[in-house]
């Protein structure tokens, strides 16, 4: 089996190149069920929905604004702002709740000043909580750019992201 | 290679069989999600290297598969014909783990499986308490498989139950086949399989055309098991979808896929292109005439996408939103046509009962609920992962003999199955049997199988307030008594864990769950009371503490504790005070420090760095 971890770093395409927008609209030409799957792969191509995407591709494939907002916001997938430098998830599924990942979520939104969902202003880090991750063994777990940490405390948490914060470096211990 | 008659299935079966037997060993690594979170891949890349270096590629079949089920104890790796389970496995020592086990027929000590009670080591893995108990129908299949590779899954026997639907049976018959082996829906309701297929086949459609579904939403926040069966055994979803689609008459299907689980997805479509290309899916079946084919759909992160006809809206590319039932799905669904949608685990149970027998499969479990149940066991619990149970197994057999207990020599508190539809079950009901109504009877429910355990350090309302806020976040906003009411009960929960309840508040909850229960279009909000109304049920004293006593006994709730630091135990060493991000706690060095409790703001990042462990949350 191949590895689940998703690399972050991975270069998406500038939202002023329009050519994986023509594709992906041309590729789902006439199939009116086809907006989810256009959102998941412009999200793949851009990172994102852009303001400036989403009006072309209300354009180009005929589609009212506010009907793409509508489902794009109904979403949690869908992400409406590009993400920061490092992509810090908590999981906040039953499991890592009651081992407290409150805290850890506490814990980030005090070191690092913004709250769930939100990205810094010098766009360094961006804060997501999600539901089970599925290594339920190491909750609490934190995943950093497609990196777990398991077993996570308050005190390791604010260990983790001062190391990040100073060397913008590649993250702590397993453990 | 096309498959175009049951013989020539046969015959391939037998030949992929013969080419494994060539084989006298086998190595299987763990390669689901919680294991790659332990480094597996790097185990298995060092069993490839070690059985090259090692000459034996024509001597060990070696495997990454999907889960093992043991999530707890990962890396995995087992050995057959051995039997030899080993656990944590580092990677720089697999070398001489191949040496040993294959070349010179021993075992490696050291990563043999400890019984916890006994202390003694565990030479084979069917021994190992956490799979004693188990009776594994479905994830038994996983070690075997390696899911990209559809070879693997035919020397098992597979999609033979097709072939012998298609070419043996009437769609009447295996409907009645389901039917006999009582074969209930695993996503959550309970609803007998059977009814709902023949339902849809007697729909009249339009056009003729019919759909099926399979709901590998998996919302629930703490469970995993549908992820793991489709990564790791996606064929058995695609022959079950395919019996089901004969027996209802139906000629195209969906998976409907989380978006967060992108290694289930890869084997899905791997696994469907495999079995286009074979002819076991697609025009003309194995010859057989029938037609079939599935496509994907990937969800977008909403939990009431699981509920059907919001799934069925997202399919459609709208947003999920649930609608009024009737006309039931298998009336009018997709496209406005007759449409059966089941859960992952349902569908690959069906293959199973065509293989066995109904009346064998029937054989497993209660009066009621029948063959095996697959938990996410989680939560303070000394081994997680997915277990796989006969019906009517108790509670306390799943948490103590298979779970191993609660760690940390803590309090068993409750358990709570359902997801946040269910609910928080008592220490005095751990001997209830595990099926459909014994669940339901004490307010709780079986749910698609999350099973948390919670130990004396989880606050109870703080439970339920996690609960509601997921459901108020999900809650898609279509009717007033979802949207609104469970907006209400959040606020009241945050207030009593806030401590500033009012002895009103318990009442005001009641009424409200009662109101939500009643007057919500979909199960979302029906049955979002639940996990109020079962800690209310049975551990109100906890409400209480929170309300009269301005305490939370668990030590959870900020604002109702204190955290204190034992004078008697603490050496001084000041390692708190460092991490203290407030400022908090002094003392002189070498003597015993405190917590100012004006300035403390209860965030416990002291407790873990404490050595002595002498600070509280009281
Ligand atoms: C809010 C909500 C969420 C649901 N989530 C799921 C889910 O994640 N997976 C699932 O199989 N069923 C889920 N269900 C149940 C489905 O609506 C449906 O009953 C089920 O998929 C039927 O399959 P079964 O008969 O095989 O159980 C959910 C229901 C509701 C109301
Ligand atoms: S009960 Fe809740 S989730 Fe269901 S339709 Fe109403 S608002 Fe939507
Ligand atoms: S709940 Fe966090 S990994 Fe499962």
């Amino acid at each position: 089996m191949e590895a689940v971890n998703c690399s972050c770093q991975q270069r998406f395409t500038p939202v002023d190149d329009l050519r994986p927008l023509e594709e992906i609209v041309e590729k789902y030409r006439g199939d009116r069920s086809a907006l989810i799957s256009i959102f998941h792969e412009l999200h793949e191509a851009y990172g994102y929905l852009d303001e400036g995407i989403m009006e072309e591709l209300a354009k180009r494939a005929g589609y009212q604004l506010s009907q793409l907002y509508g489902l794009a916001t109904f979403y949690t997938q869908f992400r409406l702002e590009p993400v920061g430098e490092h992509l810090i998830k908590i999981c906040h599924g039953t499991a890592c709740h009651v081992r407290n990942a409150q805290g850890l979520i506490d814990e980030a939104q005090r070191t690092l000043g913004i709250s769930p969902g939100q990205t810094s202003p010098d766009r360094k880090f961006t804060l997501e909580t999600v539901n089970c991750v599925g290594t339920c063994a190491l909750a609490p777990v934190v995943v950093v750019d497609g990196k777990y940490h398991g077993r996570m405390t308050p005190s390791k948490m604010q260990k983790l992201l001062k190391q990040y914060m100073e060397k913008g470096g590649t993250g702590g211990d397993e453990d | 290679m096309k498959i175009d008659s049951p013989a020539a299935l046969e015959r391939y079966c037998e030949e992929v069989k013969a080419r494994k037997a060539r084989y006298p060993y086998r190595v299987s690594v763990c390669g689901g999600t919680g294991c790659q979170a332990f480094n597996c891949l790097e185990v298995y890349r060092a069993l490839e290297e070690s059985v090259e270096k090692n000459g034996l590629h024509d001597q060990v079949e070696i495997k990454l598969t999907g889960c093992h089920g043991f999530c707890e104890m990962g890396p995995l790796m087992y050995f057959q014909p051995q039997g030899h389970f080993y656990t944590k496995v580092d990677a720089a020592d697999v070398d001489e783990i191949v040496k040993v086990t294959i070349l010179e027929g021993g075992e490696v000590e050291k990563y043999l499986y400890k019984d916890p009670v006994s202390g003694e080591k565990v030479h084979v893995r069917e021994e190992v308490p956490f799979y004693r108990k188990q009776v594994r129908l479905l994830m038994g299949l996983n070690h075997l498989i390696r899911p990209q590779v559809i070879d693997d899954y035919i020397a098992l026997d597979g999609y033979k139950a097709l072939a012998k639907v298609l070419f043996e049976m009437t769609p009447e018959q295996v409907i009645e086949a389901v039917e006999k082996a009582g074969l209930r829906g695993r996503g959550g309701a309970g609803f007998p399989t059977a009814r709902k297929w023949r339902i849809c086949r007697d729909a009249p459609s339009p056009d003729g055309v019919k759909y099926l579904i399979c709901n590998a939403d998996e919302g629930d926040p703490g469970a995993y098991m549908d992820r793991s069966l489709l990564e790791g055994n996606p064929h058995a979803v695609i022959e079950g979808m395919t019996i089901g689609a004969y027996a209802i008459g139906a000629c195209e299907g969906y998976v409907y896929v989380r978006h967060e689980y992108p290694l289930a997805l890869r084997n899905l479509l791997v696994a469907l292109d495999q079995a286009r290309e074979m002819n076991l899916l697609g025009k003309n079946i194995m010859g057989s005439g029938f037609d079939f084919d599935i496509k994907v759909a990937v969800g977008g992160g909403a939990f009431v996408c699981g509920e059907e006809t919001a799934l069925i809206a997202s399919i459609e590319g709208k947003r999920g939103m649930p609608r009024p039932r009737p006309p039931y799905p298998a009336v009018k669904g997709l496209w406005d046509r007759p449409t059966n949608i089941n859960n992952v685990e349902t569908w690959e149970n069906v293959p199973l009962i065509i293989r066995m027998g109904p009346e064998k499969f029937a054989e497993i479990g209660t009066e009621n609920s029948k063959g095996t149940k697959i938990f996410s066991l989680v939560g303070n619990i000394n081994n997680t992962g997915l277990v796989e149970v006969p019906m009517g197994i108790t509670l306390r057999e799943i948490i103590y003999d298979i779970g191993g207990g609660i760690p940390g020599g803590k309090a068993f508190k409750a358990v709570q199955t359902g997801g946040p539809s269910g609910g928080c079950i008592p220490a005095e009901h751990l001997d209830i049997q595990v099926d459909f109504e014994s669940l339901q009877s004490i307010g709780s429910m079986m749910g698609s199988g999350g099973m948390i355990v919670m130990d004396e350090n989880t606050c109870m309302v703080d439970i339920a307030k996690y609960f509601m806020k997921f459901l108020c976040e999900e809650s898609c906003g279509k009717c007033v008594p979802c949207r609104v009411g469970t907006k209400r009960m959040l606020e009241i929960l945050t207030k009593i864990c806030d401590g500033e309840g009012t002895p009103e508040d318990l009442e005001a909850l009641e009424v409200l769950a009662a109101d939500i229960k009643a007057a919500s279009l979909c199960a979302l909000g029906g049955t979002a009371p639940n996990p109020v109304l079962t800690t209310l049920r049975y551990f109100r004293h906890e409400y209480e503490d929170h309300i009269y006593r301005k305490k939370c006994p668990a030590g959870v709730c900020p604002a109702l504790i204190d955290i204190v630091i034992d004078q008697e135990k603490c050496n001084g060493c000041g390692a708190c005070a460092k991490v203290c991000p407030v400022g908090a706690i002094s003392g002189e060095k070498k003597s015993p420090h405190s917590v100012d409790p004006e300035t403390c703001i209860r965030c416990k990042v002291c407790l873990d760095r404490c050595p002595k462990e002498a600070i509280y949350a009281v």
